[in-house]
């Protein structure tokens, strides 16, 4: 282990996440090709590619979700400010609350839309009393730019609200915790423009504080939201680059056959 | 797109006659698959309706029992001769002799042995207990006449109850013609009723007809379900979330489940010989307790536990346990937060229709000696006890005719509790179920 610790590749300094000669499996299947990536802090990298090239799966490794699919297996280096993630010592659990996770589809709790950003701090004791809980859960929402919406309406299920009210209850529920980094799973896949546009949005003010990596089908959302994109095409991370560098003037001809709608 | 749309235009719906028929046709199918399912419900519900009406119809006369009015003399000699006032001493008295002197004053004109005997024959044997109950409850009733209801036999109530018939020959029916004529001389002065009968409810079992209560059945129905609830709720819940959540998905846990769906195919009579073989032979555990019947019960009702459980987790969406584990909660702390309470009902709901099923179930019961006769109501799970499916066999094999209404009233009464269990189990799916 001590090796490996020693030989950290050459990285950029500020790079929050590193990642080295990763692979993932499923199975026998090879999902993942040799990926190496540095995603900077407080900002904004998004991943695109077409549907199954491995995008959402390695953003998944970013905080170990895969670990509970029975038969995806990952190797290769991934760290998070030089620490392993697969590391021994490390403890998901942990790492999950430094590296939060906003999914697909909205997935609040049926439960009232205050237990659903309290649970968080809750389980893993950040606050000391009742007070202290609702300072969190109102800064999240007011964070995640839904407090104004519900603030009447906390005590009721957050599965009654709008789909892009859910999803923003989800990045609040997200952020409760004060993660360092926010994935992003597609968010607005399944939100209508409007809503899209203010997560959007949402994304933007958040970058000042947190690192986020957004995985997209949207070219023209990447574009907007992100600084850094990097383009995967079966399992490999074909380009990764500055957002204008690769809408404007990629260097491979794949990324460029894909921004321009030749295939994907 | 425009030679598209002029293709479809030809055969559009209303302008063809092949298209007209084929819609005539396809409506008429499906009103057909309507019907069958019509029928097929009908069927059903009329098969029920024939069986709770015959069950309602058999039974509900059990319900109530036949008396006999006369005045008792609380003889002094016969219950206490020597004034002690012991309880002891009064709880021996005779009081079949008072009960039968008590029909001797009705009919005075009754001479010799055999009419005697065929007179005392219209009251239950049972009767020097309810005398005895009555002066034990209130010892100041010693030396006084009282009139009291006695308890008919079980021809006699038979006989009141229409169910022997008047119109067969003497020597058919198990109640002789001058045994009739008492009765109805009784009858004009009003000396013979039906009341509502209590004894019923709170006695065990009895070669009586008249004297056998559904009580003791009950209780050991009630303590056998309880043996069985503790120790299948636990370990059901446990084997379903550890299967579920927990488990790898590898050939020896697909074993498992396999073994685990036949488990619950398995003749339920199997488990009976094992609980036989295995609880009473082996580790020598008592006889006709609730305690085994409720270890077989369990053995024979997990499978379904286990199996509802585990369809009951299985449907809690993955999103609410990538959403929990997203925030950082433990793999525990997602089934306990989030899963189980999403589970919750389904698992009730197996639960509860698992217990039905064993309180409805008989073979196993049988095989571990829970079908013997019981009279005195069982105090816990270790006395000797029967059960309710049980005590209905006992009943309709029986050959008094009394029985059959009593086994009738009985399934009645079964009934009555698996209804209640099903629908406590509706209503807790309908209750506690959470949409998401």
């Amino acid at each position: 282990m001590a090796a490996v610790e020693m030989e950290q590749p050459e990285e950029a300094l500020d790079a929050k996440i590193t990642g080295r000669g990763v692979n993932v499996f499923y199975g026998p299947k090879q999902a993942i090709f040799d990926v190496d990536i540095d995603i900077k802090e407080h900002q904004v990298t998004a991943f695109i590619g077409p549907s199954g090239c491995g995008k959402s799966t390695f953003l998944r490794c970013l905080n170990r979700m895969n670990d509970t699919i029975d038969i995806c297996r990952v190797e290769g280096d991934i760290r998070i400010e030089g620490h392993d993630i697969y590391g021994k010592s490390v403890d998901v659990v942990q790492l999950r609350t430094r590296v939060g996770m906003v999914f697909q589809k909205p997935n609040p709790f049926p439960k009232s839309i205050y237990e659903n950003v309290a649970y968080g701090p809750r389980i893993h004791g950040m606050v000391q009393n009742k007070a202290a809980l609702d300072e969190v859960v109102e800064k999240s929402l007011i964070r995640a730019g839904l407090f104004d919406e519900i603030k009447d309406r906390l005590d009721q299920p957050g599965t009654g609200i709008s789909g892009g009210q859910q999803q923003r209850l989800c990045i609040a529920r997200a952020i409760a915790i004060n993660p360092e980094v926010i994935l992003m799973d597609e968010p607005c896949s399944a939100l209508d423009p409007i809503a899209t546009a203010k997560i959007e949005e949402l994304i933007d003010d958040l970058r000042a504080q947190y690192t986020i990596v957004i995985v997209t089908h949207n070219m023209q959302q990447a574009a907007r939201v992100s600084q850094k994109t990097a383009f995967f095409h079966l399992g490999e991370l074909v380009e990764f680059d500055d957002t204008e560098q690769i809408f404007t003037n990629p260097s491979e001809e794949r990324t460029q056959d894909y921004i321009t709608g030749r295939f994907g | 797109m425009a030679d598209i749309a002029r293709d479809m235009d030809i055969s559009s719906p209303g302008r063809s006659e092949s298209y007209e028929l084929r819609l005539k046709r396809r409506n008429a199918t499906e009103r057909r698959f309507r019907m069958y399912g019509v029928i097929a419900i009908t069927l059903a519900i009329s098969a029920l309706a024939v069986l709770l009406i015959t069950i309602v119809s058999k039974g509900s006369s059990a319900f109530t029992q036949a008396h006999i009015l006369a005045e008792v003399f609380f003889d002094p000699a016969e219950i206490d001769p020597d004034g002690t006032g012991d309880m002891k001493v009064i709880a021996k008295g005779n009081y079949a002799l008072l009960a039968k002197r008590s029909l001797y004053d009705l009919f005075p004109e009754v001479e010799g042995r055999r009419d005697k005997r065929a007179l005392t024959r219209i009251m239950s044997s049972g009767t020097d207990l309810q005398l005895r109950d009555m002066v034990l409850d209130d010892p100041s009733l010693i030396g006084t006449t009282q009139p009291v209801w006695l308890l008919a036999s079980d021809d006699v109530d038979m006989l009141w109850k229409g169910h022997i018939s008047r119109d067969v020959p003497e020597s058919d029916r198990p109640i002789s013609d001058q045994q009739v004529a008492w009765l109805d001389q009784l009858a004009e002065q009003g000396q013979v009723d039906r009341f509502f009968s209590t004894r019923f409810f709170s006695s065990g079992d009895s070669r009586e007809p008249e004297l056998a209560g559904i009580w003791g059945a009950v209780v050991g129905s009630f303590w056998t379900m309880m043996v069985c609830l503790l120790l299948t709720v636990p370990v059901g819940v446990m084997s379903a979330i550890y299967l579920e959540e927990f488990a790898p998905k590898n050939r020896w846990t697909d074993l498992v489940e396999v073994n685990i769906n036949n488990l619950a195919a398995v003749p339920s009579i199997v488990f009976g010989l094992l609980g036989l073989a295995v609880f009473l032979n082996f580790f020598g555990f008592p006889r006709s307790a609730p305690l085994v019947g409720g270890m077989v019960l369990a053995l024979m009702t997990l499978p379904t536990i286990i199996i509802a459980g585990r369809a009951a987790i299985k449907a809690v969406p993955p999103s609410i346990r990538e959403a929990a584990l997203g925030v950082g909660a433990s793999k525990m702390q997602v089934v306990l937060h989030h899963v189980l309470p999403l589970a919750m009902p389904g698992m009730m709901t197996g639960t509860i229709i698992g217990m039905a099923q064993a309180l409805g179930e008989t073979a196993p019961l049988l095989m571990i000696g829970m079908v013997a006769f019981i009279v005195d109501i069982p105090g816990g799970p270790l006395d000797a006890a029967t059960a309710l499916p049980v005590q209905i066999y006992i009943w309709a094999d029986s050959p008094e005719r009394a029985f059959v209404e009593k086994t009738s009233a009985a399934i009645m009464i079964l009934l009555g509790f698996l209804i209640t269990m099903n629908a406590v189990a509706v209503f807790l799916r309908k209750r506690f179920e959470r949409r998401w």
